[in-house]
């Protein structure tokens, strides 16, 4: 099977970029849309030109590594479906396709298709976490939760920080990334201590690396591949709102 | 200043932090959008009375006119709504604009609705309208015959003019779009989401919005039909 790909090469941050188009051929339907681009790097290596450097670890789906836009799509047309699991079959052979890097100024390109993810850490390490002591095991079933709250921190949690939602939002929000996080915490009992605090650090964080406003249209729903829902969202809103008018001292949490 | 206040350790005012924040200006934008569409609604009931008559719709007008313990705070909230709607809406284009410096050679829409990505072209050409609107019906520099105690006539010599209906018909098609997204959207942003609610508002939204629609544009073209006639 041929596919004819028009890529962003982009030497570093600093260099402009530009797309240029390849045509492959003798590509296996069941390859990974990671394997189709490991066969043009092999060939551009053989070339002596330079590889088209992507991001990508697991190949399995549940790493976050990996993500581009392939016609304007985060993660591709296959919903739920991170790149390295998106196969070939699912175009047609001889189809054009862009594939550009996620654009956020929080995601400064590295090169290529790569880009630099940290601020999603640093959102994380501004709040995305309980404070508790790590020593042993608690005894099992000693902090009961209900069944639907497991559930609904368990989907939350699904959240593997890829950036789709901030890649797919013409915002560039990572209002999605940032409410899953707060709701996966904030539904559970062991989350609660934290919880004002959590929704104003993290809020503020998510504002001070960049990312654009929610307008609550939806896209980052649409392409993310765990299927996080937009409700995590408005409990973000939810608890940000809650926290900022019911802190008992101004300036601290 | 809030670069000495940080450093003194005087922490900034808590209104002013929210503000600071994006989450905070959604919430300024929800809230007074909440205030403008329930004046949008009690505007069109106070409105379609033309069709009961030139007596009512008059009577209507000079009991609003008599009435200036009510009206002086609803202009001055619904003023104060409209200020802070534009100037949050303003601040979070530029966070928008300056979030995405480069943008894609291809983009194609995955999930979301028409409406929700137009809001920054309908909000300001429903904005444009309204101030054309109070200039011809409230201030009477609106270009077409112009009687403050007579609304009635207002309202049929305005909408005679073919270009003063069209305007209106298409400014109120935007503002139906305009709430078709910021009537279920505005409950999300205030932290209101419920899988068996949220589809509920949403259809509301809808239903609302089309009616707010339909409910405008019936007068003029009730007027251009002739449905509601002129008092000889």
């Amino acid at each position: 099977m041929k596919l004819i790909f028009h890529i962003w090469r982009q030497r570093d941050g600093r260099s402009p970029g530009r797309m240029v188009r390849y045509e492959q051929d003798g590509l296996n339907p069941d390859m990974s849309m990671l394997e189709a681009l490991d066969v043009l790097n092999e060939e551009l290596i053989l070339k002596g030109e330079d590889p088209v450097v992507f991001e990508h670890d697991c190949r399995e789906g549940i790493c976050g590594s990996c993500g581009f836009m392939i016609n304007g799509v985060a993660h591709g047309p296959l919903s739920k479906t991170t790149v390295c699991q998106l196969t070939l079959r699912h175009f047609d052979n001889g189809a054009e396709l862009y594939l550009e890097p996620w654009r956020a100024k929080a995601f400064p390109i590295l090169r290529d298709l790569m880009v630099d993810r940290s601020a999603l850490d640093r959102i994380i390490a501004s709040g995305g976490y309980i404070s508790t002591p790590a020593g042993s095991a608690p005894d099992g079933n000693a902090i009961p939760v209900s069944k639907e709250a497991a559930e609904r921190a368990m989907d939350a949690a699904a959240c593997i920080g890829c950036g789709a939602c901030v890649a797919a939002c013409p915002n560039a929000s990572a209002s999605l990334f940032t409410g899953a996080k707060i709701a996966h915490l904030g539904l559970l009992p062991q989350g609660q201590p934290e919880r004002a605090r959590r929704a104003l650090r993290m809020v503020a964080r998510m504002n001070e690396e960049g990312f654009g406003q929610c307008t609550n249209i939806g896209e980052c729903e649409a392409v993310c591949p765990k299927g996080i829902r937009v409700e995590v969202i408005s409990r973000m809103n939810r608890d940000f709102l809650k926290a900022s008018w019911t802190a008992r001292r101004a300036g601290a949490d | 200043m809030s670069a000495t206040a940080a450093q003194e350790g005087i922490p900034k005012p808590r209104l002013l932090r929210f503000w600071e924040t994006t989450l905070g200006k959604k919430a300024v934008m929800a809230a007074t959008g909440a205030i403008l569409a329930l004046f949008v609604l009690a505007h069109l009931i106070g409105n379609l009375q033309i069709f009961l008559g030139p007596d009512q719709f008059n009577g209507y007008a000079r009991a609003l006119r008599h009435l200036p313990e009510l009206v002086w705070p609803v202009r001055v909230l619904l003023l104060i709504s409209v200020l802070l709607h534009i100037w949050s809406s303003i601040e979070l284009a530029v966070v928008k604009s300056e979030a995405r410096p480069a943008g894609y050679r291809r983009w194609k829409p995955a999930g979301s609705a028409y409406a929700s990505r137009t809001m920054y072209w309908s909000g300001p050409i429903v904005a444009a309208f309204v101030a054309y609107h109070l200039m011809q019906f409230t201030f009477g520099v609106g270009g077409t015959p112009y009687n403050r105690l007579d609304p009635y006539g207002n309202v049929i010599s305005g909408f005679r003019v073919p270009a003063v209906s069209l305007f209106y018909i298409f400014a109120m098609a935007l503002l139906c779009l305009h709430l078709r997204h910021g009537l279920w959207s505005l409950f999300q942003t205030l932290g209101f989401y419920h899988p068996r609610h949220t589809p509920r508002i949403h259809r509301a939204a809808w239903l609302i919005a089309l009616f707010i629609f339909f409910g405008f544009i019936s007068i003029p073209v009730a007027v251009m039909l002739g449905v509601i006639p002129p008092v000889l």
